[in-house]
């Protein structure tokens, strides 16, 4: 099943073209990779699907959907799910709240019953708890849990953003990650770890991730942008080999 | 929350009821006077606290709030004698003329039309950000100042209003205060003041996590305005005499200093700040006035007691930018370990 | 709407000219500041107050006035960047509500100490003959002032402009208008540059005082409060953070509300709410304002 799908979107600010003409399609199940240089457009396009930005031109179809003109609250709500490169947690608050907020899109109950505490929302509140400490302790935070979120080591909020991700019980997981290095042992436990929550949660995995290790070891397909235009799309042995991907990005490498 | 807790919360309401009861048989009618009025700024403080603190916009628009909850009620209750009496440059609108209400209802009403002022400014006004929300909310409070100073036959325009019945006493503004109270702590702990947290923390974060920014921006600036607009409702009512001079910035600075003393993300921090503030303004009073010190008078300097404030603002905003609790709140833990000298136990340290 | 001759029309455009020309003047402060800091400097109009009470003392002590009015400018420049330096420098990475207060938090200060030191109870603002000698154009008598009021706005505006589009320290500022980092990166000196930009913004704010005590000569400790924000709204009409926006901005409002008021006389009590409906239509239909500069967020 076609999960999402891009229709030639273009992003233009003024009088630059950060992406144009992008055609992704995402299957469900799918781990699917976006790679490419620094200032390739690589954000811009998930900021276009995820709603922050209205594409210049094309269309976003979430399972036959256009979402195009969507405001990002409302897509979350349809089922896709965004991590940030620079992990934007809630800092000043506590590990278990940032993860519970994730679960707001979701309540029925309105202001008043909560306020009164009405059984409803009691019970909506209790299941929120229990969902949220069972995210923690996937992810192996559940120690933390009062620790205000700004206190965690690095690793420990890249797992939180995934946490909060699962809060919102995402179909669509677009997954940014950000550039640092990372040793060998951090690299297979996080390619697992990947495999692991698509599992899982039944996710379809969408990425922006610059270790070629873990692209390479788990995307079944990739897209390569550079300068904002998809210059290859394909399996990881093909983009490896693909001249182009080679000159602009991957160079001549002895590490994939 | 633990059984100690819920005993010694219990009793110190108690404590306060008994107090309340003493000071209102009792006490002097200054000492009353101070009393209410923080109790009266606890709730106009929480209510900016919600909006500015919690919520994490920058309104300053409250004194606007204010003007509409305090000129309700006080329509509302003067009697029709009275009335006349006031509006005697130009007669008061027909409708309102003979319309009495008893307290209750005229400050529920006060904070219902506060509230839908604050929907209808709201709206367009919250779509702005930062910057922009802080000069179009002030900006609405002037126009809100400005309309009444000029609506004659309504508000007496620039005479203001006189009379005003003396409803307000301990019973009714710690009442609506613990109530206040109450209601924030019910409101931060929901999902919802959860939301306005993540608003506050990051607003594109929260968005992406689902939270629909501008219904829940409004539902804590309406909330907001509601109790600005019953807080409004008691001052009117405990001074017995308005007027559109009274809700100049000058009033939204004062709470504004309340809650960013007190710490803009916690309820206790207000309540504490409020009373301490409130105290101070007026235990600071005799700097305004000529001091006899036997030997010399030093001549009083108007305006001095507002330069000490600015400088206390600016002092905390410089120096202690959370305020005295910061985010957190009240515990009888923490009290206890203050009470009792007791350091802090370390990680994982021994007793 | 009233009758009105066209000489009485002449007289108020005049007026209204003049009145935005002040507005101008001190507007620009605002949006140099705003532009660098992305604060609103809630202190700046209390600044243009501090002015006229220089000049006023600097004449009440004897000093002709061509000594008096350049001592008040150099006096209120080190008034603004002693502002900077106090209330904002430390600040200027704290979250942004933390200096919106710190801002709010001087001009109080800034307010009642004047009051405490001036007295509450307005002054006369020194009077020269040089200045408010009427002058006759056929029916229309208008003082001096009227004229000399734009014309120095018009100079003024003319040499700032030069001066942030030609030389070294306008491009500096330019540059620290668009990005921190990457100036500091350019070896752009930040402190500096800042200090040099409320200067700037607080010398016009004396000059436009001093003319405006000369026209409307009575001062007192809180006069600066509504010019001060009609001044921020001019700035935003014309585009907050674009000098020529200021300028445009200033003049919009200053001869719509004077010509307002003239066609409109029912609605003088409403003179100040003018300005915030202009305000609130602005924010809502062209945040940007009338010269548009985008300044956007990158996520």
């Amino acid at each position: 099943m076609e999960m999402l799908k891009t229709d030639g979107i273009t992003m233009q600010f003024g009088g630059l073209t950060a992406v144009k003409d992008f055609n992704l399609v995402l299957n469900k199940g799918e781990i699917v990779a976006l790679i490419g240089p620094n200032g390739a457009g690589k954000t811009t396009a998930f900021n276009m699907i995820t709603g922050v930005y209205i594409p210049t031109k094309g269309k976003i179809y979430y399972k036959g959907k256009d979402i195009t003109q969507m405001a990002p609250h409302n897509i979350t709500k349809l089922g896709i799910a965004r991590t940030f490169q620079n992990i934007r947690l809630f800092k000043d608050l506590s590990v278990l709240d940032n993860v519970l907020i994730a679960n707001h899109l979701h309540i029925k109950s309105n202001l008043f019953e909560a306020l009164l505490r009405l059984s409803k929302y009691k019970n909506e509140d209790k299941k929120m708890l229990k969902k949220s400490l069972d995210l923690l302790e996937i992810v192996g935070l559940l120690d933390v849990k009062n620790e205000k979120s700004s206190s965690l080591p690095y690793g420990m909020q890249r797992r939180l953003e995934i946490a909060r991700a699962g809060g919102r019980n995402p179909e669509v997981l677009l997954r940014e990650e950000a550039a640092g290095g990372m040793e060998p042992k951090e690299t297979e436990d996080l390619r697992e770890f990947i495999k692991q929550i698509r599992d899982d949660f039944d996710l379809t995995i969408f990425m922006i991730e610059h270790h070629m290790q873990v692209v390479m070891g788990i995307s079944e397909r990739i897209y390569v942008f550079d300068y904002g235009i998809t210059i290859a799309h394909g399996n990881p042995n093909e983009i490896q080999n693909n001249q182009r991907v080679i000159e602009a990005y991957l160079g001549v490498d002895d590490n994939a | 929350m633990k059984k100690r807790d819920y005993y010694l919360t219990v009793i110190s309401l108690i404590l306060l009821v008994i107090f309340l009861y003493f000071a209102d048989r009792y006490m002097d009618a200054y000492i009353v006077r101070i009393l209410n009025l923080c109790a009266i700024y606890t709730v106009l403080g929480l209510s900016m606290n919600l909006i500015n603190g919690f919520t994490g916009l920058f309104s300053l628009g409250h004194a606007g709030f204010m003007a509409i909850g305090a000129y309700t009620t006080a329509i509302l209750t003067l009697s029709v004698n009275a009335k006349a009496q006031n509006f005697f440059l130009e007669p008061i609108a027909a409708p309102l003329a003979n319309v009495v209400l008893p307290f209750f209802p005229s400050l529920l009403l006060a904070g219902i039309l506060a509230a839908l002022a604050g929907f209808l400014i709201g709206a367009p006004a919250l779509r702005l950000k930062g910057d922009y929300l802080a000069i179009a909310t002030l900006g609405f409070a002037e126009i809100i100042r400005v309309i009444f100073t000029n609506t004659q036959n309504i508000t007496n325009g620039a005479l203001g209003l006189k009379g005003i019945p003396a409803y307000t006493n301990l019973w009714w503004s710690y009442g609506i205060a613990a109530f206040t109270v109450l209601f924030m702590v019910l409101l931060i702990n929901s999902s919802y003041g959860r939301a306005f947290k993540a608003i506050r923390e990051d607003e594109i974060a929260a968005e992406s996590m689902g939270i629909n920014l501008f219904k829940h921006k409004v539902m804590s600036f309406t909330i907001g305005a509601f109790f600005a607009g019953i807080g409004g409702g008691l001052l009117g009512n405990l001074l017995g005499t308005i007027d559109p001079a009274m809700f100049k910035f000058t009033l939204t600075f004062n709470i504004l200093l309340i809650i960013v003393l007190g710490g803009m993300g916690s309820i206790s921090g207000t309540v504490i700040s409020a009373f301490v503030v409130t105290i101070s303004q007026e235990a600071l009073r005799f700097l305004d006035q000529p001091m006899d010190l036997g030997f010399i008078v030093i001549p009083g300097v108007a305006g001095m007691r507002m330069v000490v404030f600015s400088i206390l603002l600016m002092l905390v905003v410089l120096f202690y930018r959370h305020g005295l609790m910061g985010t957190n709140e009240f515990s009888w833990d923490r009290l206890i370990n203050i009470l009792s000298f007791k350091k802090p136990l370390l990680k994982g340290g021994k007793k | 709407m009233i009758k009105m001759t066209s000489e009485m029309f002449l007289q108020h455009l005049a007026n209204g000219i003049s009145l935005g020309s002040l507005y101008a003047l001190i507007a620009i402060g605002y949006t140099m500041v705003y532009g660098i800091l992305r604060l609103i400097n809630f202190a700046h109009g209390d600044i243009f107050m501090m002015a006229t009470y220089f000049a006023f003392f600097g004449v009440f002590f004897g000093l002709p006035w061509y000594v008096s009015f350049p001592i008040t400018i150099i006096l209120t420049i080190i008034l603004g960047m002693t502002v900077e330096l106090a209330a904002y420098r430390s600040l200027r990475d704290a979250p942004k509500i933390s200096i919106m207060i710190s801002a709010i938090g001087a001009s109080f200060l800034i307010e009642n100490l004047a009051i405490v030191i001036f007295g509450g109870r307005p002054k006369a603002f020194p009077t020269e003959e040089l200045f408010t000698k009427v002058v006759h154009i056929g029916n229309v008598s208008v003082q001096r002032l009227t004229f000399i009021i734009p014309v120095v706005t018009a100079i003024l505006l003319i040499i700032l402009l030069y001066l942030i589009n030609k030389t070294k320290t306008g491009m500096a500022m330019r540059a620290v208008s668009k990005d921190h980092e990457t100036a500091r990166l350019m070896g752009v000196n930040i402190d500096r540059t800042i200090s040099i930009t409320f200067g700037i913004g607080s010398a016009l704010a004396a000059i436009g005082g001093v003319m405006w005590g000369l026209k409307f000569p009575q001062i007192q400790p809180l006069m600066g409060v509504m010019p001060g924000l009609k001044c921020f709204i001019a700035a935003v009409i014309g585009g907050i953070g674009n000098t020529t926006g200021a300028v445009i901005g200033g003049f919009f409002l200053g001869v719509s509300e004077i010509m307002l008021v003239a066609l409109l006389p029912g609605l003088t009590g409403y003179r100040d709410a003018f300005a915030f409906i202009i305000l609130i239509m602005v924010l809502l239909f062209k945040p940007t304002g009338i010269m548009g500069e985008k300044i956007s967020e990158k996520v």
